[in-house]
């Protein structure tokens, strides 16, 4: 599943004329690769809301912003640290009436994962 | 003239730069406030600043700067973070640190700020003072520890220029002794008072290539502990950057007085006239006004950005480097080798490979300060 479309504005440093578009959020690559955590939640750093302008939702981090296609908004507003990955996906294929739905909600958490977009939530074991 | 057209399939102003004041502490000799500063002194009020956060968030803004100057001079800072965040805005704070306490850090987090960039206090006045990881250090190992201990990420910012280039090693060993996250080792761009200093700023590429080295072999010793971001000077480029991300793109900037930039520097052009938040709300300013429409997209251009086959990559470059360097706003940035002025670019450049001792004229750095404004600009 193709997650999103990678929009960053440029970064704030003003002494830096020419800003640089694609700079990766701060916490991006930092540690080892992840898995998935069993309760995920939007990692600290990281805010998600709902931009009725762009009419979509949007993960903004230091000096940056991407923007989420509908699938991948729907499963991070739900990744709230209480729910686990089992629940969300069974809350999916209620809210969209369908079923089957478990290994693209992992696909998309793994990428997400590594991101760093999301982290554990505290009643996960923190590694 | 205003081009309707160009307004269809324009994006909202993803970010806003608040420039809250152009006051500071500092004398950066590579200071990007204009070099008229001065003659710029009056800022916008607290509820002025509220009304354009509130106007720029209606009309789709996302991300938003608060720098200077030196914001934290501002006493209202926390009221437009707070008002920020409570809009929906992700909140960066631009700051040297210096004004920044304990009592003022807690509030910034009370009041929702997400993130803070500090830059090194690198006036080069105080080089050596930099450089020996004493005052400065200092100062800055305080503000690191409230950065950290309040859990923001620590992003640290410092300029490179050929007076500090050498000593890159230093800079990082003392971003790694502050604990940093981020480091930012951002080559000066020559604009504004760094473009004055250009001749004393500008590294010898040996230098350049030095500093590459050397920041690439602390990448593999220190692996995710710290990244770094290396950004060489345009000038050793052979294409310019797409500046801003592209001219009224995603980019504005609120100036002090209330003037609305696409960039800035973007104040030097001659023959535009820029909106001010007192006169027209930020939807006006943004999508229909002739100072946000002049260079949007390509259809401006002029030889050989008209033909070229990669005018959408970099849109022609920066049109303040054009004009700075050219003296023609319209023109190609010069760093393109496709440029007819490209020569300017390659004079300053075979400058800086001569030692400063073989130089006949070495000129005094201009530091930036008030009186010194004033002075260029009467």
């Amino acid at each position: 599943m193709n997650p999103a479309d990678d929009l960053n504005p440029p970064t704030g440093n003003p002494s830096s004329a020419g800003p640089s578009a694609d700079q990766p959020p701060v916490n991006q690559s930092a540690g080892p690769a992840a898995a998935i955590p069993e309760r995920p939640r939007i990692a600290r750093g990281f805010r998600l809301q709902w931009e009725e302008v762009q009419d979509a939702w949007v993960l903004l981090y230091p000096e940056g912003m991407v923007k989420l296609n509908a699938s991948a908004g729907e499963i991070l507003r739900r990744c709230d640290g209480e729910r686990t990955v089992a629940t969300i996906v069974d809350e999916l294929e209620k809210a969209f009436d369908t079923s089957g739905l478990g290994d693209d909600v992992t696909a998309f958490l793994e990428v997400a994962a590594r991101q760093r977009w999301v982290e554990t939530g505290s009643t996960g074991s923190s590694s | 003239m205003a081009n309707e057209a160009a307004s269809a399939g324009v994006g909202p102003p993803y970010w806003l730069l608040a420039e809250l004041t152009y006051r500071c502490p500092l004398h950066c000799v590579f200071c990007y406030n204009p070099v008229d500063f001065a003659s710029h002194e009056r800022e916008l009020g607290t509820d002025d600043w509220i009304r354009v956060l509130r106007e720029a968030r209606a009309a789709g803004s996302v991300q938003c700067g608060f720098s200077g100057g030196e914001p934290v001079l501002r006493e209202d800072l926390e009221v437009l973070v707070a008002e920020a965040h409570r809009l929906g805005f992700y909140t960066n704070l631009l700051t040297s640190g210096v004004g920044l306490n304990e009592r003022r850090v807690a509030e910034l987090q009370r009041s929702g700020l997400d993130h803070i960039q500090l830059s090194f206090q690198d006036s080069t006045r105080e080089l050596n003072d930099f450089l020996s990881h004493t005052r400065t250090f200092d100062l800055k190992r305080r503000v690191a520890g409230m950065i950290k201990g309040h859990g923001w990420p620590m992003v640290l910012n410092c300029v490179i220029h050929r007076l500090n280039i050498d000593y890159i090693g230093q800079i990082i060993e003392m971003a790694l002794a502050l604990d940093a996250d981020y480091l930012e080792l951002a080559n000066t761009q020559y604009y504004s008072w760094a473009h004055l200093n250009r001749a004393e700023l500008l590294p010898s590429r040996e230098q350049i290539e030095r500093a590459e080295r050397l920041t690439n072999e602390y990448r593999a010793k220190i692996g995710n502990r710290m990244r770094i971001l290396f950004v060489v000077p345009d000038y050793y480029e052979d294409r310019p950057k797409k500046c801003m991300n592209g001219w009224g793109n995603v980019f504005l900037t609120i100036a002090p007085d209330g003037t609305a930039l696409p960039c800035h520097t973007a104040r030097m052009l001659p023959g535009l006239e820029f909106p001010s938040v007192n006169d027209a709300s930020i939807a006006d300013i943004w999508y229909r006004s002739e100072g946000f429409n002049r260079f949007r997209g390509t259809g401006w251009m002029k030889e050989p950005c008209r033909s070229c086959d990669e005018r959408d990559r970099d849109l022609g470059g920066c049109r303040c480097q054009a004009y700075l360097l050219a003296g023609d706003p319209l023109a190609a940035d010069p760093v393109c080798t496709k440029s007819a002025h490209r020569a300017i670019v390659d004079e300053a450049v075979r400058h800086a490979q001569r030692p400063v001792t073989d130089r006949s004229e070495v000129r005094p750095l201009v530091f930036r300060d008030p009186k010194e404004s004033r002075r260029l600009t009467s």
